[in-house]
């Protein structure tokens, strides 16, 4: 079942052409990866699923309805969690409570001023704390956790709005390798589990061989492969991108 | 035309001594990222120095010269004294207790110059040259106003070759940049910072020194000019020195025709203009937005509602206050009073600077708004005490929700400047719309309902009021729609991500912020039978600052302690010695650099110990 498919998504600042007639799609239960070279444009397209970058032309359908366009608040109502690549958690507040404001939001509960926040929905905090493995760190304050923890954290505030459609940008940015392995395996465990369907972008390739499904390459804004790991490894056009052949240049190995 | 020419001039001459000001307050700031309120009273000492100094020479012209560089020298050498001794322990506490210890600075400063120089203003005799006039379209302009125009373009010119031209200049711009950066690439940083306020503190004293032949050096003069430089600064961008030379010339021109074409509103114009240019360019005329200082400084502590021992104290002190009348005299009730509605008026900057992550320059403007409202529903509309103590916190907060649109865009020092400003234009209204307000007479005679006007009767309304008003604020900042609050405060990204929406949250704090302050200006009305200008003073709001900053803003404990030791300090201090501010100025910097979290904070922290936040 497709979640999310994206059509002739392009964008342009000035006269670059950041991303050109871009399509692909993600079903649920699938993690695709977004790869490709620094100013490959991988960032432009995730922050136009996200809501935050508007597109000049082209379609981004969630379960059949057009996004494109909508601020980061209506998409993230309509089932898109996201992950930052610099964790972004909310400092003065315990892991539990964290996920408790992500649930608040997403019950649209804020408004509200008499009863504590802490009272609010325990069970389903804690539940999705248990998912991340973050279950026994639940009182502790988020501003003390190792960063590894602090992404998982934020991958169960990312999983309060009970998404259909998860972006991560760079999520293993800043982890130390064995790290990045167990968190995206972590993620893909939740992906199947659930019929999640996950996006990320990813520069580290172990990941990206390991854990996702399929994998889409981009290049100067034009998508230039996409399918499986054996396939994308296999193809001329990537190695030429990412091992620098002379035809291509301003690609960089990982 | 010869009207106009004069009137021009003025401006330019007052523009120059603007600049060199604010010049050294904004390359300050842009260095160390330290917002210094005692810079006026570094130019305060300039103006003492320089009379002492100028005094002694000779008056020739060189010999005039010669005071003003040695009074800059040594301004700067006391600005180094300060930098080295204070502010260099705590660039790594919280930029908001920086703030706290150039307040008591200020205070310091303030008493020393009393006892040094004395209460009255000091004025120089004005030698022949200075009094030269030079004959300009047929008016006569001061030779000295021509100096003084000249000065400012000259010293423009001087600080971009110092800035552009030098190898110490580039590290001074690389650091405003990126002051990480700048220490990993082996820059000492504190010579570098202490080279920069001793720049920013001699700029001040020679300001001080040059306005002297043209004014006097007084005691008020230190709040003026740093209200003044802070507008400067904050209209030309913090941090850009171009932009405080067209903003100093922007306001003293203005200001220099305002006074002609509009006499009513010269009080307020400056901070009408501050206003205008924020709300259209957030960031002032020439300034970028400003890159975080990185460190885990202003992380914020993990707020966690207050340990039973904590609650236990809390109840004893307040039993302990209801029961007070019994024994207390009526000097003790008027205090205890004022104590119960301080508390009220800091628990709501708290909620605003804490949890609402918006700093308030000028939190008076909704105390002052509630007790004139309190006054006026009496006075003016002959109601009730009860009616008039609901009128005071709903103009309040209707006054908050219309300004607070403007004021939740911004952020930082632009945010807390703009409440500033709608402050002191709040203040103008109450002093100058003489016919409504009174004046700088007030309105007299808002005496409580005839059930309440035993002193005591008042005092347990008024505790009851206050103490259920601190409680009702605790409890919406620890309902969701607080934590939510702190949320698009921790990580504004992630809350918009979550679907928060910041600018809402902050305006619905602002208004339950303004209410709260509000309702302690109308109860202070009531308690002094009077309202006055003063009630919007921009003393009263650093009042207010004071106590929140002392008790700590991390914790919903810390305003109420902060409110109950700043107004029982501050009485005893007033009646046991009349070197009050120099006492307070010095138990603040003693407390910034022992309690650098904060009374509240500490005490939290030591309970804390062994254990994990």
């Amino acid at each position: 079942m497709t979640v999310l498919a994206v059509a002739g998504l392009v964008k342009s600042f000035g006269g670059v052409q950041a991303v050109n007639g871009v399509s692909f799609s993600v079903a649920a239960g699938e993690m695709l990866a977004l790869i490709g070279p620094n100013g490959a444009g991988k960032s432009t397209c995730f922050n136009m699923l996200n809501g935050q970058i508007k597109p000049d032309s082209g379609r981004i359908a969630l379960n059949g309805r057009n996004i494109a366009g909508l601020s980061p608040n209506r998409v993230w109502r309509l089932g898109v969690g996201r992950t930052f690549q610099i964790a972004a958690t909310f400092a003065s507040m315990t892991v539990r409570e964290n996920v408790q404001v992500a649930l608040l939001a997403h019950r649209r509960h804020i408004w509200r001023f008499w009863r504590p926040a802490a009272a609010w929905f325990v069970p389903e905090a804690d539940a999705l704390l248990t998912q991340v493995g973050m279950r026994d760190q639940a009182e502790r304050a988020a501003s003390v956790l190792a960063y590894g923890d602090l992404k998982r954290l934020e991958l169960a505030i990312a999983l309060a709005n009970a998404p259909r459609l998860l972006l991560m940008d760079e999520p293993t940015a800043g982890m130390a390798p064995a790290e990045r392995t167990a968190l995206m395996q972590l993620t893909r465990s939740l992906a199947s589990r659930q019929g999640l369907a996950v996006l990320f972008t990813e520069h580290d390739m172990d990941v990206v061989f390991g854990v996702a499904t399929r994998i889409v390459v981009l290049n100067r804004g034009e998508l230039i492969a996409e399918g499986d790991g054996p396939t994308i490894r296999a193809d001329p056009r990537v190695r030429a991108v990412y091992l620098g052949s002379g035809v291509t240049s301003g690609g960089h190995r990982c | 035309m010869g009207f106009i020419l004069v009137q021009f001039l003025t401006g330019l001459a007052s523009a120059s001594s603007l600049f060199l000001v604010a010049a050294g307050l904004t390359v300050i700031f842009g260095v160390t990222r330290v917002v210094n309120f005692a810079h006026g009273s570094l130019y305060m000492l300039g103006a003492y120095l320089g009379w002492t100094i100028l005094s002694a020479l000779p008056r020739d012209p060189a010999w005039f010269a010669l005071g003003v560089v040695l009074t800059g020298a040594g301004v700067a050498a006391i600005g180094m004294t300060i930098e080295t001794t204070l502010l260099r322990r705590i660039y790594k506490a919280p930029e908001l207790l920086q703030l706290l210890a150039t307040f008591g600075v200020v205070l310091i400063v303030q008493d020393v110059v009393l006892k040094v120089w004395g209460p009255d203003d000091l004025t120089l005799p004005r030698p022949r040259w200075m009094r030269a006039f030079v004959t300009i379209a047929d008016q006569r302009v001061p030779v000295y106003d021509l100096l003084t125009i000249a000065i400012g373009p000259l010293m423009l010119l001087g600080l971009w070759l110092l800035f552009t031209r030098t190898r110490w200049g580039t590290l001074v711009r690389a650091a405003t940049q990126d002051r990480e950066m700048v220490a990993a690439l082996g820059v000492d940083q504190r010579r570098l910072f202490t080279a920069v306020f001793a720049l920013g503190a001699g700029l001040a004293g020679i300001g001080g020194a040059l306005a002297l032949p043209d004014g006097s050096a007084n005691g008020q003069m230190d709040l003026t000019v740093i209200t003044d430089a802070f507008v400067v600064v904050v209209v030309g961008g913090l941090g850009s020195l171009p932009g405080a030379f067209l903003a100093s010339l922007t306001i003293a021109l203005l200001q220099a025709f305002g006074i002609v074409l509009f006499p009513k509103i010269t009080l307020v114009l400056v901070f009408i203009v501050m206003a205008v240019v924020l709300v259209l360019r957030p960031n002032g005329l020439l300034g970028r937005p400003l890159a975080a200082a990185r460190g885990d400084a202003n992380t914020p502590a993990l707020v966690r509602a207050a340990v039973p021992a904590l609650r236990w104290l809390g109840a004893a002190v307040l039993l302990l206050a209801a029961l007070a009348p019994l024994f207390a005299g009526p000097f003790a009730l008027s205090v205890l009073t004022e104590m119960a509605i301080a508390m009220l008026f800091a628990a709501s900057l708290h909620a605003m600077m804490g949890p609402g992550g918006m700093v308030s320059f000028g939190h008076a403007a909704w105390f002052g708004l509630g007790a004139y409202g309190a006054a006026f529903a009496v006075k003016g509309l002959a109601l009730s005490m009860p009616a008039a103590l609901i009128i005071a916190p709903a103009g309040a907060a209707l006054a908050a929700l219309l300004f607070g649109g403007f004021v939740v865009r911004l952020s930082g020092v632009y945010l807390a400047m703009l409440t500033l400003a709608f402050a002191q234009i709040v203040w103008a209204i109450m002093f100058q719309a003489v016919s409504v307000t009174g004046g700088d007479n007030g309105i007299l005679g808002v005496w409580p309902a005839a059930w309440a006007t035993d002193p005591r009767t008042y005092y347990w309304l008024t505790l009851a009021i206050c103490t259920a008003g601190v409680l009702l604020l605790r409890r919406i900042l620890y309902a969701p729609f607080g934590y939510a609050l702190r949320a698009a405060r921790d990580s504004e990204t992630r809350a918009a991500a979550i679907g928060l929406n910041a600018a809402w949250l902050r305006l619905a704090a602002l208004v339950m912020a303004g209410a709260a302050a509000g309702l302690a200006g109308g109860l202070t009305a009531f308690a002094k039978g009077s309202v006055f200008p003063g009630y919007v003073s921009i003393g009263r709001s650093v009042d207010a600052l004071l106590m929140v900053l002392l008790g700590g803003v991390q914790s919903m404990a810390g305003p109420v302690a902060g409110a109950l030791v700043y107004t029982g300090l501050f009485d005893i201090l007033l009646m046991v010695t009349d070197l009050w501010r120099l006492v307070l100025g010095l138990s603040i910097v003693a407390l910034v650099l022992i309690f650098p979290q904060g009374i509240a904070g500490t005490v939290h922290r030591l309970w804390l110990r062994g254990r994990e936040a």
